[in-house]
């Protein structure tokens, strides 16, 4: 395999470009040729032991840590992230690529397609965790690197680390697993169809085809974020951030103003997010989330897997007010890879800031992480 | 790579009931000061539960495979003899069923290290007997109504119940308040009364044969260990 890469100045990120590769995806189809975006910080030893490959989750990119050009503002995971962070760039080489299917960069519906001046769009083929993790694989191997010391993500990004798990097993120490689940959940399925139906129903999304008039369904989008944004907190931290506080006024419209300091914020969520977030993209990513289950099947591939995983390490983690990937789901996993005597570990970390606490200062993650990744990368040193 | 002291006294006894190489399982972990222990000095391999989470935390960040869980709950989820050791070190009597959970520590390893304070010593006997109030000493230091501890048992009652589980003792220890150290299947007079504390090992190693009783030969699935 033949990899190109390039380093583009306008992304302020490396560009892979990997041609008539033909990967086949898990619906069958199959792309010749594709990209993928991607950022690395710190550097990569002489033996090549200090890799880790981060994943992100739906909404997320390559931009980790350090600036994000598209936004302007930091990278997404820069508290986490960086020299002397709990994911240390010091001591580790950390590479972030942006999914398969993604609109930072790498290919996706956003992206033209192949030999032609014309976007995917709705002629994107279906994309799943399987797929994304299959992409990052040959960045990985096409970057030299036999053996990943971890694999660590949140949310759409535990999933691809537990693909990692079932794909890679010999590829990989340890994964770093958090707020995540063996399958999307008949609920969260559910949420992600309403935003969906909203990017839909938008006139102006035209079965995808808003690129060629140049617009963004940018009401349906923003509506749709609004949404996943109240699934990724919790009443409680909602209630401490906004109560009933009113935005800008002392007494109520009797309106349909935005009265509320609750219903401001998500209106803001909504319209930065258009700016930043492609709708078609947003579709195809929430789909592959929809498809992701192992439920059945976990236990399976990690007792009979014909690639050797007895060596694999799992640090799994959950959040209490998580309603989105409860801690039951967490457990789940947890319970069938101690049914087969694997070195996992397990934490439930008491916080009120819901799903997206794994993005938020959380001291406690920020130590399991921290002492996690020190202690084993001590013990494969040795 | 050095072997490193015990902090507590009964974790230099465990450490003498453990082989080397083996693997093991310490419920009620805590921060892994037991689990660094056997790794450094028996070369184990140890997992761990710990029900408190700022415990399970550094344990974690420490490096060793700890599940913040409960041990009451959580136990089923280990297959049968997946552990060499399975270690209740000072929690049986903080246990809701204790009966169950010396079950499940042999279900799940071959032997089980069980320790606990014995509400038998002499002083907690006189304790009551003279001011006619629970008892509270500094193995047990709490008051009646504010305690994790649930169940008191003695020596005694602990052998009793072994005895009707079929459980073997291979080896018990007693300590006395003073740490004065004996084997407790050998000094048998008193040993109820001046064991402060006791520790266990036990294991299903000596199963009797099968007696049959009726006429009728029905053999139960484990009229071994059911019996």
């Amino acid at each position: 395999m033949k990899t190109k890469f390039t380093a583009d100045t306008k992304l302020e990120s490396e560009i892979a470009y990997f041609e008539n590769i033909n990967l086949k995806l898990e619906s069958g189809d199959i792309i010749d040729s594709f990209k993928l975006a991607f950022k690395t910080y710190g550097k990569l030893n002489a033996d090549k032991t200090n890799a880790i490959l981060v994943c992100h989750a739906l909404t997320g990119d390559q931009y980790v840590a350090g600036n994000n050009p598209i936004t302007g503002r930091e990278g997404w995971w820069s508290r986490m992230v960086g020299p002397n962070k709990p994911i240390d760039t010091k001591k580790f080489f950390v590479i972030c690529s942006n999914v398969l299917g993604g609109c930072a960069g790498s290919t996706g519906p956003k992206e033209l397609q192949n030999g032609s001046d014309v976007a995917y769009g709705g002629n994107f083929p279906s994309i799943t965790i399987k797929d994304m993790v299959k992409a990052q694989s040959l960045l990985i191997e096409s970057l030299n690197i036999e053996k990943l010391f971890s694999v660590i993500g949140g949310s759409m990004g535990a999933m691809q680390a537990l693909q990692w798990a079932i794909d890679f097993p010999d590829r990989i120490l340890n994964i770093i697993h958090i707020a995540g689940a063996l399958k999307h959940s008949a609920q969260n399925i559910a949420f992600h169809e309403v935003g969906r139906q909203a990017i839909m129903s938008d006139p102006i999304w035209k079965n995808g085809k808003y690129f060629e008039n140049n617009e963004v369904p940018e009401r349906g989008l923003s509506v749709a974020r609004m949404i996943a944004h109240i699934t990724y907190l919790s009443e409680n931290a909602m209630h401490r951030k906004f109560g009933r506080k009113l935005q800008s006024r002392d007494i109520i419209s009797f309106g349909f103003d935005a009265d509320f300091q609750v219903e401001s914020y998500l209106r803001y969520q909504g319209k930065s997010f258009v700016e930043r977030f492609d709708a078609n993209s947003y579709l195809y990513l929430t789909r592959a989330m929809d498809y992701f289950d192992h439920d059945e099947t976990f236990r399976k591939n990690i007792e009979f897997s014909h690639n050797p995983n007895n060596h694999l390490k799992y640090l799994i983690v959950s959040f209490t007010s998580d309603w989105l990937f409860p801690t039951i789901e967490s457990k789940i996993i947890v319970n069938q890879l101690n049914s087969l005597s694997r070195e996992v570990s397990f934490l439930e970390i008491d916080t009120d800031k819901g799903h997206d606490s794994f993005l938020l200062e959380e001291p406690q993650l920020d130590d399991v992480i921290k002492g996690f990744l020190t202690n084993n990368f001590e013990k494969i040193d040795e | 790579m050095n072997k490193i002291n015990s902090i507590r006294k009964d974790w230099s006894l465990i450490e003498t009931l453990i082989a080397e190489d083996r693997k093991i399982l310490d419920i009620g972990c805590g921060d892994g000061g037991l689990m660094e222990q056997l790794e450094n000095n028996r070369n184990a391999i140890t997992h761990g539960i710990e029900l408190n989470r700022d415990l399970a935390a550094n344990a974690i960040a420490r490096g060793f495979n700890v599940v913040h869980g409960n041990a009451e709950l959580d136990l089923s989820q280990y297959s049968n003899n997946s552990f060499d050791y399975v270690i209740l070190s000072q929690t049986l009597q903080a246990m809701m069923k204790p009966k169950d959970i010396l079950s499940e520590l042999l279900r799940i390893g071959s032997k089980a290290i069980v320790s606990f304070p014995n509400f038998g010593h002499w002083k907690i006997r006189l304790q009551l007997l003279i001011s006619g109030k629970m008892p509270v000493t500094e193995s047990l230091p709490y008051t009646w109504y504010d305690t994790p501890n649930i169940h008191f048992f003695t020596i005694k009652d602990f052998l009793n119940l072994c005895n009707e589980m079929n459980i073997v003792i291979e080896k018990s220890i007693g300590l006395t308040s003073k740490g004065k150290q004996f084997d407790i299947s050998e000094s048998v007079t008193g040993v109820n009364f001046f064991t402060h504390e006791a520790i266990f090992l036990l294991s299903y190693k000596n199963f009797e044969p099968i007696k049959i009783k009726s006429s009728k030969k029905v053999f139960t699935k484990n009229s071994v260990i059911a019996n």
